[in-house]
């Protein structure tokens, strides 16, 4: 069965690359490239997939899922500007994709039991577009 | 494997009314939807694309070229219209929101490649169609992968929300 789990963080970013012209980050990216960035309240929902356990009935202690969102995801992420602030979005375009693959890599490492395996993290970057990244390869 | 959808919102009236059916019929069938004027829904509808992610600008596709097509071959002809009245794919198919969302599958998929496939160095294909008719009704259609060249003309899963 699948357990989801949902955390919130606003931030700012800005989806830009140097080494093009204004014109062309205007076309590939529209407002999103505005030179000084702008925010989102981005929601993200985690899916774990597993069965309960025959003690506890869980698949996972939500609580302790809970402190893992606040450690690699909103603490790190909320009410930052994630160009400047979180890496690798010093480097990396944060367009939601990447985003939402960088929360996968930061999960998929504290997520490691057979028991209750990551399945999904879907991001919402504002109400009207949003990003999946399941299980197989992620970057892909 | 990364997805990623994009919500567009539109307004639009029908009847449900089947010239195969006699006028009991139709109005056994579809009640309320059945009424001689039409009513409308505020629909949402869900266009998701699949693929891999640019390694140099992040992206599966460019939601600037995305839009473009929804606006130009989708909203441009459903939005604030009659689907009976003033969309001639509906002038000889029942607009039910199954009917809809195969509809807007097809056309999708046929301007696809001139809008959006490739676009950018990105790499997705348009892999699902999501309407929301009002908060409890949902219709969905799945597209394999484009390689497989076998849009199926049905729908693939639909299911009513609670």
């Amino acid at each position: 069965m699948f357990v989801t789990r949902k955390a919130e963080f606003s931030a700012s970013h800005v989806c830009r690359i140097r080494s093009l012209t204004e014109a062309e980050n205007l076309e590939l990216f529209g407002p999103e490239a505005n030179a000084n960035g702008h925010g989102h309240n981005y929601i993200v929902e985690v899916t774990l997939e597993g069965d309960p356990d025959p003690v506890s009935g869980m698949v996972m202690d939500l609580k302790e899922l809970k402190d893992i969102l606040n450690e690699e995801i909103v603490g790190p992420m909320d009410h930052r500007f994630l160009n400047y602030e979180v890496p690798p979005f010093d480097r990396v375009v944060p367009t939601a994709e990447n985003v939402a693959n960088e929360i996968w890599r930061r999960l998929a490492n504290r997520l490691r039991s057979p028991a209750a395996k990551l399945a999904r993290v879907r991001l919402f970057e504002g109400p009207d577009l949003y990003v999946d990244v399941v299980s197989g390869d992620e970057t892909a | 494997m990364t997805s990623l959808t994009r919500r567009y919102r539109f307004s639009a009236s029908h009847r449900l009314h089947s010239e195969a059916l006699s006028a009991a019929d139709n109005q056994r069938l579809y009640g309320k939807c059945n009424n001689p004027h039409g009513h409308g829904h505020d629909y949402i509808l869900e266009v998701t694309a699949t693929g891999r992610v640019g390694e140099a600008n992040g992206l599966i596709l460019s939601r600037r070229r995305l839009d473009r097509l929804v606006e130009d071959k989708i909203l441009c002809c459903f939005a604030n219209r009659n689907l009976n009245a003033d969309a001639p794919d509906f002038a000889q198919l029942v607009p039910t929101t199954e009917n809809l969302a195969l509809v807007i599958t097809r056309l999708l998929k046929e301007s696809w490649a001139d809008y959006v496939a490739g676009s950018d160095g990105a790499c997705s294909h348009l892999s699902r169609v999501h309407i929301q008719e009002t908060g409890r009704n949902g219709f969905e259609v799945l597209i394999p992968d484009s390689n497989s060249r076998n849009l199926s003309s049905q729908v693939e899963d639909t299911y009513a929300q609670s």
